[in-house]
């Protein structure tokens, strides 16, 4: 049966599959990843801040977010982020913002939701002492979170927010449904295109795998590099 | 002339639970004032309310001109201007000894790196840790760790130094190389306001003891005079209890 595979099909499909799907893929990961990490901050600090005209948003939002499937924010996004952009330009039509940048400020509020109860739990973990020393020395509150609070958080919580990371960048085959082509789209598309289904979806995967299982290993080592001494 | 004044502080965890009762005392410039009393007593939120680390609802506090509770006193300004040593050193273990010593100084007091380093390392010969100074807090020892707290304090050329039971997390051994430096510190004329069980370290630099229990201040007499004859019953029993062995 494996003689009938055509491997060669992957070797032609490279500079498409690689050059374009997996770039978009990377892309939409590492930007959704930064613009999540920081509003996820701000969401985090927002939560814990002690006032309720803070917290509560945050908290309503964390929880719509996190309570929605992924693809049904994709789609509505999609569709939605037109007219969001007419209401808050006051311009006259629909703002087209096009499938990548609705594709980008989906996942980077989507995300958000996730990285801020990461981030949460991580300023969590900081001992309490630890801000009472900070203010004591007459740290203000933005320089504690700065320089004392915050590194020491996301060091806690580098794993998870790695782990976090790798999911996202699985579930950014979801752009699928707005048409976008990302790796697995692309990897679909010569597919169908040459007929060569089992060839071309073992090659993504594979990719999938490399990357995802490469960045745990990295994790690991960085986790080791940036520990704390205790 | 009061270097630290409160008048009449209180505070209520719940309505039903407070924990200052009307607290009133005074911290002349260069005094030592211990403060005593079985745990639970309010000695280390009484403590924290002088920097403003604890909020309190009833009375006032006055540190060298600066006002509590008074929405105009920039808060972490006065925190700058007197140093505090926790029980459990809270340095930032993500930092190192020396970045320990001048995060504040230069965030804080914006001095120049060049500068923050001097003092850090004068104050690391002072306390006898200059050879440590480019690990990490997890690395040294508690005795060393606490050193290390109170040099960082002392960077900040504070006006007077508060310490929350600053041996009660050390080993016995480690007791003794963390009082010294408090002593010698006290030698120097330091307004120092201290939470402390070491009734020897008392005895030796207190001008005055202060005893509470249960959110008030029973007795606030001049050391040779509280440990020669406390006047409460209270005093009596504690001192008993922790002086027997």
């Amino acid at each position: 049966m494996l003689g009938s595979l055509d491997f060669d099909v992957i070797t032609r499909s490279l500079p498409y599959v690689l050059g374009e799907g997996l770039r978009f893929t990377l892309t939409l990961t590492a930007l959704a990843t930064v613009f999540g990490l920081t509003l996820g901050t701000i969401l985090a600090l927002m939560r814990l801040s002690g006032m309720k005209a803070l917290s509560v948003p945050a908290t309503l939002y964390v929880n719509l977010m996190r309570s929605l499937p992924l693809v049904l924010v994709i789609f509505w996004f999609y569709f939605l982020v037109p007219y969001i952009g007419q209401f808050v330009l006051r311009t006259e039509r629909p703002v087209q913002v096009g499938a990548f940048a609705s594709a980008l400020i989906t996942f980077s509020l989507f995300e958000a939701a996730y990285f801020s109860e990461i981030m949460r739990a991580g300023i969590q973990s900081v001992a309490r002492g630890q801000a009472a020393a900070g203010s004591a020395l007459g740290l203000t509150y933005r320089q504690l979170m700065q320089y004392v609070i915050l590194p020491q958080a996301v060091r806690n919580m580098l794993p998870v927010m790695l782990t976090q990371t790798i999911v996202l960048f699985q579930d950014t085959s979801l752009v699928y449904v707005i048409s976008l082509t990302d790796l697995l789209g692309a990897a679909a598309t010569v597919a169908n295109r040459d007929g060569r289904l089992v060839e071309m979806y073992v090659f993504a995967a594979l990719i999938y795998f490399v990357i995802s299982f490469g960045a745990s290993l990295v994790v690991r080592r960085l986790q080791a590099r940036m520990a704390i001494i205790r | 002339m009061a270097m630290i004044r409160l008048e009449g502080v209180s505070k209520w965890y719940t309505p039903q639970f407070q924990v200052l009762k009307d607290c009133t005392l005074s911290v002349a410039k260069g005094e030592v004032l211990v403060v005593c009393g079985p745990s639970g007593s309010g000695k280390s939120t009484l403590i924290k309310c002088i920097n403003a680390l604890e909020p309190f609802q009833a009375g006032s506090i006055v540190i060298d001109g600066a006002k509590l509770p008074d929405p105009k006193t920039n808060l972490p300004k006065l925190r700058s201007r007197i140093g505090m040593v926790f029980q459990h050193f809270e340095l930032f273990p993500h930092l190192s000894i020396t970045q320990n010593l001048c995060l504040a100084q230069e965030k804080v007091l914006r001095r120049g790196h060049e500068e923050a380093m001097a003092k850090a390392m004068m104050l690391l010969e002072r306390v006898g840790l200059t050879a440590h100074a480019h690990k990490f807090p997890g690395q040294l020892s508690g005795g060393q760790q606490q050193r290390v707290a109170i040099a960082r304090a002392l960077a900040m050329d504070p006006i007077a130094m508060l310490f929350d039971e600053p041996t009660s997390a050390l080993d016995p051994e480690m007791i003794n190389e963390v009082l010294d430096v408090m002593v010698e510190l006290a030698g120097e004329g330091m307004t120092m306001m201290v939470v402390t069980h070491e009734m020897g370290f008392a005895r030796k630099v207190a001008d005055r003891v202060v005893f509470m229990d249960g959110g008030e201040i029973i007795e606030d007499r001049p050391t040779e005079a509280f440990f020669g004859s406390p006047h409460s019953a209270r005093a009596q029993t504690f001192l008993s209890k922790i002086l027997a062995h």
